[in-house]
């Protein structure tokens, strides 16, 4: 999926293991983008356009590329401080946020808050001011409130990168879902990719949606009908209530984890139940198509939306997720770094 | 003391329909007459104070049914001193105090300090709302007797609904004998749990925690027959739905004691602005969706809906610049109610200027039964004075309310509030010349 005629030589050149020369001595300006960005956050999919998310893809597969596979470093972010404000715990996300802009030779400091900067006294804005003082060029906020990254966007001059805001959007979990479909598939345009679970609390669902939507996949959606809100339609998706029936029309499958945390009182009898009707087992393995890829953002509950053998089988692609994770916030981190250098004249 | 000659305006009078040119003459603080223009009174003296009132709308002073006050207890939001001045900066001449101060308003003395507090303020005239349930818990009556002795207008648990449905109907029997109106805010506890706006497809979309329409209608359904069960009077606060609208006309028409109002915010804003995550738009019942807001309106033209409630919620800053769902609901929502309502009910041409008059004096007035909101000759002579023509742009800075969590600073509305008189002394704006008629 290389676009011909965009690599430089200079990235392919060396061996990759020194920082001085080949792909280490990369400057932000000549990052190789095969289309428009333009962002100086990245608070969700919604806003992008197709060639802007096309970019953040091909940007991550090239880096895949002068990393090799994002195992080396590049100098891309040296001298710039990567904040990681954290006011819902999650380890995955975090570690990967940090190690993608280790990669890029960024410092990074990790601000972890159990949930509201309120327990403290000091208001969420307050908090993040205090942060983007002590020198911060990007924050990476991660809050169990929809919509409190883009309140840090519109008062920090940092760039902002959404790590998941409630039941909101988690665009770089989008996108590596994305990613991960098009490194297997070729293409996102014209596949079926049924959304299993629950759509209601999933930041994960409303990410995948508006990104495959835009890039011309057919998005289902399936749940139990009291997690799959039907005007979530008007998105352009499909409903389904019944994982059996569409089956064996989709080509990729994204297993949502069911979230106890976020739900207000009991939404399905019993997990035995959601299991017996959305989890995917051999069973529907069998019945699926045979190419069928099945991703999990996870973490995954094992029993719950998938069995074990499933997740370990030749069908699933989540360890791939993750690799792919971290190539995808290399690439919206430095897409967000140069479109700070560029606002603020170069006086990074 | 307190005699005027208001000249040359358009007067707008909804107890009488009048919406013509004339002189409105005020003597002793009482309106004296209201004459064709240039008609000089016989009985004046020499000496009348003149406000030119040319081009201008003339009208009984604004009454409103529910502000919160937050004094005691909140001062750090608001208190009756600029409560009642930010009362009088949008018009209102009359204002009932909602009971959910700390310590609540459940009792008499409680409803004399808001009283002695309003007289110590001089401002607009205040009447204090008693809870109608110890506490505001919903769980036992308040001392609604003594409440009424000590002022109380009417009976309100602000916007704790009264959930136990044998509590509001003892409620709408006991207060029937004092003939006092519960004005309650309908809406059902649990399925509103959390929710920070308006559910639909835009709370889908932005992934936020939805208040359905159904928990509204639920609760007005219930209220309409508890009404009709116990022949006592309902008030429901901020109608904000297509189905309760619906109910209530039926209900009015059937001749029952329901009354409501609606508030600026909900007729001009949609959910859509949600998108924005901002907590200035959070309130509560939440901005709902196009077809709830043409409903609201529909219903303010045939009179269902028969008074307009600025739904005045001051919040210091620091509680609204928080999470979304830390933030408490609330607009302050005084000082821009006349423009909103210019702008959201005027300017598209969905009401007359009568008919928006007589949701903002007569109407609400008419709930607490309060002989104002009229210029009746021999009533107090409470009058606002609107420039129409003019326009002004919000500066949140600059509100006498204590508070800023309005969402339309910036923004430039249409309607001057000019002059307001409170019983013919000017309290607010422009003030008379001193001439010989």
């Amino acid at each position: 999926m290389l676009t011909a005629g965009v690599l430089p030589v200079r990235w392919m050149g060396g061996n990759g293991c020194c920082e001085r020369s080949g792909p280490g001595a990369m400057q932000l300006s000549e990052l190789p983008l095969s289309g428009p960005w333009g962002e100086r956050h990245l608070l969700g999919l919604e806003r992008l356009s197709a060639a802007q998310l096309t970019t953040v893809l091909d940007l991550a597969e090239q880096l895949e590329q002068a990393t090799a596979g994002g195992s080396e470093r590049l100098s891309l972010l040296k001298g710039l401080v990567v904040a990681n404000l954290f006011f819902e715990n999650s380890t995955r996300t975090r570690t990967s946020f940090s190690l993608a802009a280790r990669r890029l030779g960024a410092d990074t400091v990790d601000f972890s808050a159990s949930s509201s900067s309120l327990s403290k006294g000091e208001t969420f804005i307050d908090t993040a001011l205090t942060i983007e003082a002590m020198g911060v060029d990007m924050v990476v906020c991660r809050h169990k409130t929809p919509g409190a990254p883009h309140l840090l966007s519109r008062h920090l001059r940092a760039g902002v990168l959404n790590a998941g805001d409630g039941t909101h959007e988690h665009p770089t979990q989008g996108l590596l879902d994305i990613y991960t479909i098009r490194r297997h598939r070729g293409r996102i345009a014209g596949l079926t990719v049924a959304l299993v679970g629950d759509i209601r609390h999933s930041r994960v669902a409303r990410s995948n949606i508006h990104g495959l939507v835009t890039l011309g996949a057919r998005v289902i959606v399936c749940g139990p009908s009291t997690l799959v809100p039907t005007e979530i339609r008007q998105l352009g998706v499909e409903v389904a209530w019944n994982l059996d029936e569409i089956l064996p029309e989709v080509d990729c499958v994204n297993l949502l984890r069911v979230q106890f945390e976020r739900q207000r009182g009991a939404f399905f009898p019993s997990i035995a139940e959601y299991a017996e009707l959305f989890g995917m087992n051999a069973e529907r393995i069998r019945r699926a198509r045979k190419d069928l890829l099945v991703l999990a953002p996870g973490p995954i509950n094992r029993g719950v939306e998938l069995t074990p053998d499933v997740a370990d089988g030749p069908n699933s692609v989540i360890l791939d997720q993750v690799s792919n994770g971290l190539l995808i916030r290399m690439a919206c981190l430095s897409l967000l770094a140069r479109e700070r250098r560029a606002g603020t004249g170069g006086a990074l | 003391m307190s005699d005027v000659l208001i000249r040359g305006g358009r007067v707008l009078d909804p107890a009488s329909e009048r919406d013509e040119l004339a002189d409105v003459w005020v003597r002793g603080g009482r309106i004296a007459a209201i004459v064709p223009p240039g008609t000089v009174l016989a009985e004046a003296g020499p000496r009348v104070p003149i406000l030119e009132a040319s081009g201008l709308l003339v009208c009984p002073g604004f009454v409103d049914l529910h502000v919160s006050l937050r004094e005691p207890g909140f001062e750090e939001d608001e208190c009756v001193l600029t409560g009642t001045a930010a009362a009088l900066a949008g018009g209102f001449t009359t204002i009932a105090a909602q009971s959910d101060s700390s310590p609540v308003v459940d009792n008499r003395s409680a409803a004399e300090f808001v009283r002695l507090q309003a007289d110590r303020a001089k401002q607009c005239r205040v009447f204090p709302l008693g809870a109608v349930t110890k506490q505001q818990r919903g769980e036992e009556l308040a001392e609604i007797g003594q409440l009424v002795q000590g002022g109380a207008a009417g009976f309100s648990d602000a916007k704790h609904p009264v959930a136990n449905s044998e509590v509001m109907r003892r409620a709408l029997e006991y207060t029937r004998m004092f003939r006092r109106p519960v004005l309650h805010f309908a809406m059902v506890p649990e399925l509103a749990d959390q929710g920070v706006m308006h559910e639909g497809f835009q709370s889908t979309r932005l992934g936020l925690r939805g208040i359905p329409a159904a928990a509204q209608d639920i609760m007005t359904g219930r209220d309409i027959a508890l009404a009709e069960l116990t022949g006592g009077r309902v008030h429901l606060m901020c109608v904000s739905t297509r189905d309760s609208v619906a109910r209530i006309r039926q209900a009015r028409a059937a001749g029952l004691g329901v009354s409501c109002d609606v508030s600026p915010h909900h007729l001009l804003l949609t959910d859509d602005v949600m998108e924005r995550f901002d907590p200035l738009y959070k309130c509560l019942p939440p901005l709902r969706s196009r077809e709830h807001v043409d409903a609201l309106i529909a219903g303010l033209r045939d009179g269902t809906i028969s008074a307009i409630s600025a739904d005045h919620q001051p919040r210091a800053q620091e509680k609204k610049q928080v999470e979304l769902d830390q933030a408490p609901f609330g607009i302050c929502g005084l000082e821009t109610a006349l423009s909103i309502c210019v702008q959201a009910l005027i300017r598209p041409g969905h009401l007359t200027w009568l008919q928006l008059i007589a949701r903002l004096t007569k109407g609400p007035a008419d709930v607490l039964g309060l002989p104002y909101g009229t210029l009746s000759p021999g009533q107090a002579a409470d009058i606002t004075i609107i420039d129409p023509q003019a326009e002004w742009t919000v500066r949140a800075s600059a509100f006498a309310s204590r508070s800023r969590n309005t969402p339309f600073d910036g923004q430039t509305l249409p309607a001057v509030v000019k002059s307001v008189l409170v019983d013919g002394a000017v309290r607010f704006g422009v003030t008379p010349v001193a001439s010989v008629p």
